[in-house]
């Protein structure tokens, strides 16, 4: 994943500027300042609106390059599935702190993610490492590669993490949308 | 029906309150870094979110209730990348117990002779 590059007439190429403010991000800047507000008025939506945009423009971020499309159903089914699964996780890990077996084997798992999207790496990152007894140690971005550190696993049990990840990339994949995913699926 | 929302947003806080205590018994008790960012992690992001609904059931405040699912929003954005950051500075650090790993995919992995693409 090189940045983009843009060529200059003169045909020279340098890193392609992106624009520092970014709508979904101001809307969101704006509605978290309302609402820590607590006043619902105007002026307050218009100062929201400024501090938004001004914050945009300090810390400019990177665009998301893949066209998120989202799928109601495939939204629904990732955010009741991920409830549950933060529930049962909590209590796994709960029971696991309060009498741990002994010995207490852990483990490191390699899970090379099957698509080539840094939203849908950071999003499985995010949710594998809320939802089962795992925690990412490291993200390789060239290769779309999570390690997991996977409390409670042994050997006997790698596979099912890694089988895990994939079925949370899979619901990701439902829920925005299936740009930028190979043809084939690659391992 | 004010008091059975009373009771409900009570007993929701007691559960957040035990899942946060077994988060802290986790953090002294688990034996290395990595197992206790586990206990830092999934018991305490349950436990805060059950916290601020039973609260939110208390207090049955619209702007309130708003701020509080904000609170639930930013935690649980926020927590695997402090999580990732505190495991990956660890690991890098050398601050690893070998001796707990069962399987160890990651020491010497040939993914990470490719190309990063970042740090």
């Amino acid at each position: 994943m090189s940045p983009e590059v843009r060529t200059t007439r003169r045909g020279r190429t340098r890193p392609a500027r992106y624009r520092a403010v970014q709508w979904p991000m101001v809307l969101w800047l704006t509605l978290v300042w309302w609402v820590l507000w607590g006043s619902y008025s105007a002026l307050s939506l218009v100062g929201g609106v400024l501090v938004a945009v001004a914050a945009c423009w300090v810390f400019p971020l990177p665009p998301l390059r893949m066209r998120v499309r989202l799928h109601p159903v495939g939204l629904v089914v990732l955010v009741v599935r991920f409830a549950v699964d933060v529930v049962v996780a909590s209590l796994q890990v709960a029971r696991t702190t309060l009498f741990p077996p002994d010995p207490l084997r852990n483990s490191l798992v390699e899970v090379r993610l099957r698509t080539e999207s840094d939203l849908v790496l950071t999003a499985v990152a995010e949710l594998v490492s809320l939802v089962p007894g795992t925690v990412v140690v490291e993200a390789h971005r060239g290769s779309h590669t999570l390690f997991l550190h996977a409390i409670d696993t042994d050997a006997a049990g790698v596979e099912a993490v890694r089988s895990m990840v994939w079925a949370q990339e899979a619901r990701v994949l439902a829920a925005v949308g299936r740009e930028g995913v190979p043809p084939e699926p690659t391992r | 029906m004010s008091q059975v929302l009373d009771v409900t947003g009570a007993v929701l806080v007691l559960l957040g309150s035990v899942l946060s205590l077994v988060a802290g018994i986790g953090l002294v008790r688990l034996p290395d870094l990595l197992t206790r960012m586990h206990a830092a992690t999934k018991p305490q992001v349950l436990g805060l979110v059950l916290v601020t609904g039973g609260l939110a059931l208390v207090l049955r405040d619209g702007s309130t209730t708003l701020l509080l699912g904000l609170v639930v929003v930013a935690q649980l954005l926020t927590i695997p990348v402090a999580s990732h950051m505190v495991a990956r500075a660890s690991w890098r650090g050398g601050q690893v117990r070998h001796d707990l790993l069962d399987v160890d995919e990651l020491t010497g992995s040939s993914t990470l002779q490719e190309d990063r693409g970042a740090p």
